[in-house]
């Protein structure tokens, strides 16, 4: 646990140090993780430590929000008068983009796959 | 203990980080056991629960949110590093994610600009106000992102962050039954879609159906917030003759 902790801080540390080295508009964290994608690509392995280690991380994301959300108290006069837009534009916003996303990708992937069994038929005629 | 005793011993702790943070774990567990013992119903969030106990509390000691953040950090903090673990689960679906890449990129471009553009206008047509506009913009990603996009293109930050967290609760709580009428069936479209538009409270609640949800949602919320990054502040000043 201390093991996996220790690595995920050092990547994050690496993340921050390019950010700022090249002034890139991303988190650390964001690129802290790309190179751990890319660490674990060319080792071809996780090891148990760290496969345990961000499971139990992982497994209460959600309590990690918390102490943001809570910031609602900072902002509740403008919520309150602006409830209406606010409320709307986040429910709709929400479910549109996630219809989107999926029935998109449900239709590229049924097309690649009608493409794979015609490509599939016409090698064995 | 006498009252004088007493309130003087709340005053040392209320000055200590160890409130707002006890307070955090306390109200999340048993936010979380109301969810489960309630059979994992949406209307049983454990975030939207937590939250709600946290202000009342906050609110009914006349706590500053400030002095409770002091001690908050340190979870808020974990953040960070849990980002960095989400290569795990990547790493382990690599070979999917990689067979489906032109289909993966086709759905976040169309998703991450419908969740964007939509709230911005329909926010603007409900009389919303610009700063309130312009902090809506980056609500579909994660956090740290959304807050640094929020800053670079004239938003509030701290609103940023609340709407964000609103945003992942409504997808979170919601992706189940929307996917359900739209007949989508498949784990790993599911989890792409709800990752995208509901960050890291999407792909939490994801990772509780399949670990194949969880690391494509993990993966679409890598992206989206790469994506919206990189392009939302380019883009921005061409829409903003049609929302301001």
């Amino acid at each position: 646990m201390i093991h996996a902790l220790s690595l995920l801080l050092i990547y994050q540390l690496a993340g921050e140090l390019i950010v700022r080295a090249f002034a890139l508009p991303i988190p650390g964290p964001v690129i802290g993780m790309a190179l751990l994608f890319l660490t674990l690509l060319a080792r071809g392995r996780v090891g148990e430590d760290l496969r345990n280690g961000a499971s139990a991380l992982l497994q209460h994301l959600s309590l990690l929000f918390i102490p943001a959300g809570a910031g609602v108290m900072l902002h509740l006069q403008r919520i309150e008068s602006e409830w209406l837009p606010i409320t709307v534009a986040l429910i709709v916003s929400t479910f549109a983009g996630m219809a989107v996303t999926g029935l998109v990708l449900r239709t590229m992937i049924r097309r690649a796959a009608d493409k794979l069994t015609h490509e599939t038929e016409r090698d064995q005629a | 203990m006498n009252p004088q005793a007493i309130s003087e011993t709340w005053v040392y702790l209320s000055a200590s980080p160890l409130i707002g943070l006890t307070l955090t774990l306390l109200a999340y567990q048993f936010a979380f056991w109301l969810y489960q013992r309630s059979g994992h119903r949406a209307w049983a969030n454990p975030v939207l629960i937590a939250i709600l106990l946290i202000t009342l509390f906050l609110w009914a000691t006349q706590t500053p949110y400030t002095r409770y953040f002091e001690g908050a950090q340190f979870v808020h903090f974990l953040l960070g590093p849990a980002t960095v673990a989400l290569a795990v689960p990547l790493f382990a679906q690599w070979k999917r994610l990689r067979r489906m890449a032109l289909p993966l990129i086709v759905a976040l471009l169309a998703g991450s600009a419908t969740a964007a553009v939509s709230a911005m206008f329909i926010a603007k047509a409900l009389g919303a106000t610009s700063a309130t506009v312009l902090s809506l913009a980056p609500k579909s990603v994660t956090t740290p992102i959304a807050m640094g996009v929020a800053e670079k293109i004239g938003g509030i930050a701290s609103l940023t962050a609340v709407l964000v967290i609103i945003t992942g609760i409504v997808g979170a709580m919601g992706f189940p039954s929307l996917f359900r009428w739209l007949g989508i069936r498949d784990h790993a479209t599911q989890g792409f879609s709800v990752g995208l538009a509901a960050h890291g409270l999407g792909t939490a609640r994801a990772f509780m159906f399949s670990e194949e949800m969880g690391a494509f949602s993990a993966l679409a919320m890598g992206l989206n917030g790469l994506l919206t990054a990189l392009l939302l502040p380019i883009l921005l000043p061409l829409l903003k003759p049609l929302l301001l």
